[in-house]
């Protein structure tokens, strides 16, 4: 295995326990020394999922890249690079197009690729984009609400409802939306 | 086997919710059947999912919260190979979501967290499935002993069945898509537990677990990520979640786990024949501890269950079984004392209460001993 901030073989493997939660770390031998000489000055290592991912983020970097990029916001669910840098959770299936470029290498660091193999569904990968385009338009008519466009709130209300009804056809009728809800 | 002694019944009446299906028997895997069961307690797998029209849980709002728990409720409920019950986890009192951590039904991160979530079990308690945790779902399987190919095969039908009736993220090129990217891919954890006090007690732990993360497999406490190894059980799981297939990732972990147990029969053969008398002393001590204590911790408890079970796989105990070890481990958590009790206690209460109930349940004349010699005395009944 990789150490997680650059390409050397990670020597020290060490879960960290922080407010209850389990950190694992994987530390090349220089990399190891920087994390032990900071928790030995008694300070809180500045090595964590979330943070482990800022410093890999940096490499190769420069500040006005990264601020760059932590602007970077999916369209869809409306999360900042920012927000998952710090919470180390993604907020739609979208961002993993939205931040492609980003994820790649931590998804490498964490599992060595980044191509799956294995169980599939059965009736294939969905179009993804037309499901998360109903997570934007969801996201779209709490605004409109808030903004008291009642018009455009019922418009998006109707046009949220008809693209679940084809999903909910297309998984029916394994993708023959229109034939399989012709005798209801 | 449920002891005729326990009201299990009156312990899974949950407030308002009487999961009768549930009283019939506790957790299959605290039974201490399957294979290597001496040492597995159990082998298991989860899966993690989420639906494809959905933002993932940390993202969604209390409207989608509810959506994503009907739809998927729905879909729970088209499941036809098992009888599961769905409860609403966010109606349970705090000391109820507790309860289902401590049966390893739920996490604990599903107990703490707010807003609508659930959890679906069967009666044998080898599958629970939650909704709305850190992703819209997670399917666990867990059968006792080292079983993991056929929990494999149960976990991956659950799924199927799911998957004919919703639609999960899923991309050609990263498989299923998580909220948290340690997880994509298969969205697989494979989890054995073991129990190793002998490699404990030769303090070969770190020697061997050091050598484990090398190839990708971790190691965690009873309950699960955070937890420290209290009773010495250790759980190892998989750590790569993506690049590799599901039976590659189980077996990785399988493949580890018959070293392990060797390390831990030539651990107990060595106290055997070169500290003998120090090792019976030992277990002796702490089957006394546990049969006479009148205040004891859930710490304290483990620390001697786990000798006293060990005690019993060597045959130094003969007057007790490995079942009631098992649920002991379990029911002396602090959640179901109170639960067992019928009253909500404090700690110093909870430890008052607890050696009352080992007491009770170690006593030799109980009647959950079949096979007793029945022993009786400080030490307790060694060979």
């Amino acid at each position: 295995m990789k150490c997680q901030y650059c390409d050397r073989t990670a020597t020290l493997h060490i879960t960290e326990l922080v407010d209850g939660k389990a950190t694992e770390l994987h530390l090349c031998k220089e990399h190891a020394q920087e994390y032990l000489t900071q928790a030995d000055a008694g300070g809180t290592p500045s090595i964590g999922a979330p943070s482990a991912l800022s410093q890999h983020l940096t490499v190769g970097n420069t500040e006005e890249d990264l601020k760059r990029l932590d602007q970077k916001v999916c369209p869809v669910c409306g999360i900042s690079f920012y927000e998952f840098r710090n919470s180390g959770r993604l907020g739609c299936p979208n961002d993993y197009e939205c931040f492609q470029q980003e994820l790649e290498g931590l998804l490498l660091n964490i599992h060595g690729e980044t191509k799956h193999v294995g169980k599939r569904p059965s009736s294939g990968a969905p179009d993804l984009s037309s499901h998360t385009q109903v997570i934007q338009m969801r996201r779209q008519l709490t605004e409109a609400v808030s903004e008291e466009n009642y018009e455009l709130a019922s418009q998006l209300r109707d046009e949220i409802r008809d693209l679940q009804a084809a999903f909910r056809r297309q998984r029916s009728g394994g993708g023959q939306d229109e034939g399989a809800d012709a005798g209801q | 086997m449920v002891r005729g002694d326990l009201p299990i019944s009156d312990l899974l009446r949950i407030d308002f919710v009487d999961i009768s299906d549930l009283a019939q028997t506790s957790g299959e895997w605290l039974r201490g059947g399957g294979p290597e069961s001496d040492i597995v307690i159990s082998s298991r797998i989860r899966l993690a999912r989420n639906l494809a029209e959905y933002p993932f849980v940390n993202q969604a709002g209390p409207i989608e919260r509810h959506e994503i728990e009907n739809t998927l409720k729905d879909a729970i409920s088209g499941i036809s190979g098992n009888k599961l019950e769905y409860f609403s986890v966010d109606e349970f009192s705090p000391l109820d979501r507790q309860f289902l951590v401590e049966r390893q039904l739920i996490s604990r991160e599903h107990a703490e967290s707010e807003g609508a979530r659930g959890v679906a079990i069967d009666p044998s308690e080898r599958v629970s499935l939650m909704v709305n945790e850190e992703d819209h779902l997670r399917i666990q399987v867990m059968h006792s002993g080292l079983d993991l190919e056929s929990a494999w095969k149960e976990i991956s039908r659950i799924d199927d069945e799911i998957e004919k009736q919703v639609t999960y993220a899923f991309d050609d090129r990263l498989g299923y898509l998580t909220a948290c990217p340690t997880n994509a891919g298969t969205g697989l954890r494979v989890s054995v537990m073991l129990h190793l006090p002998a490699v404990a007690l030769t303090e070969q732990v770190e020697k061997i677990f050091r050598s484990l993360q090398k190839i990708s497999v971790a190691v965690r406490g009873l309950y699960g990520e955070g937890s420290q190894p209290a009773g010495d059980f250790y759980q190892i799981s998989n750590q790569i979640t993506l690049g590799r297939d599901e039976t590659n990732l189980i077996d990785t972990v399988a493949d580890v786990v018959p070293t392990i147990i060797e390390y831990e029969r030539k651990a107990r053969e060595y106290l055997q024949e070169e500290k003998k008398e120090v090792l019976h002393d030992r277990i002796s001590r702490a089957y006394g501890i546990l049969r006479n204590a009148q205040t004891i911790t859930s710490e304290e408890t483990m620390h001697y269950l786990s000798r006293v079970r060990m005690g019993i796989n060597m045959g130094l105990i003969k007057d007790l079984r490995i079942p009631t070890v098992n649920e002991l481990f379990i029911y002396t958590q602090p959640a179901h004392l109170q639960k067992l009790s019928g009253s909500e206690m404090n700690s110093a209460n909870r430890n008052i209460e607890r050696a009352r109930y080992l007491r009770e349940h170690l006593d030799g004349s109980g009647s959950d001993n079949g096979g007793s010699t029945g022993g009786s005395g400080n030490g307790g009944s060694l060979a």
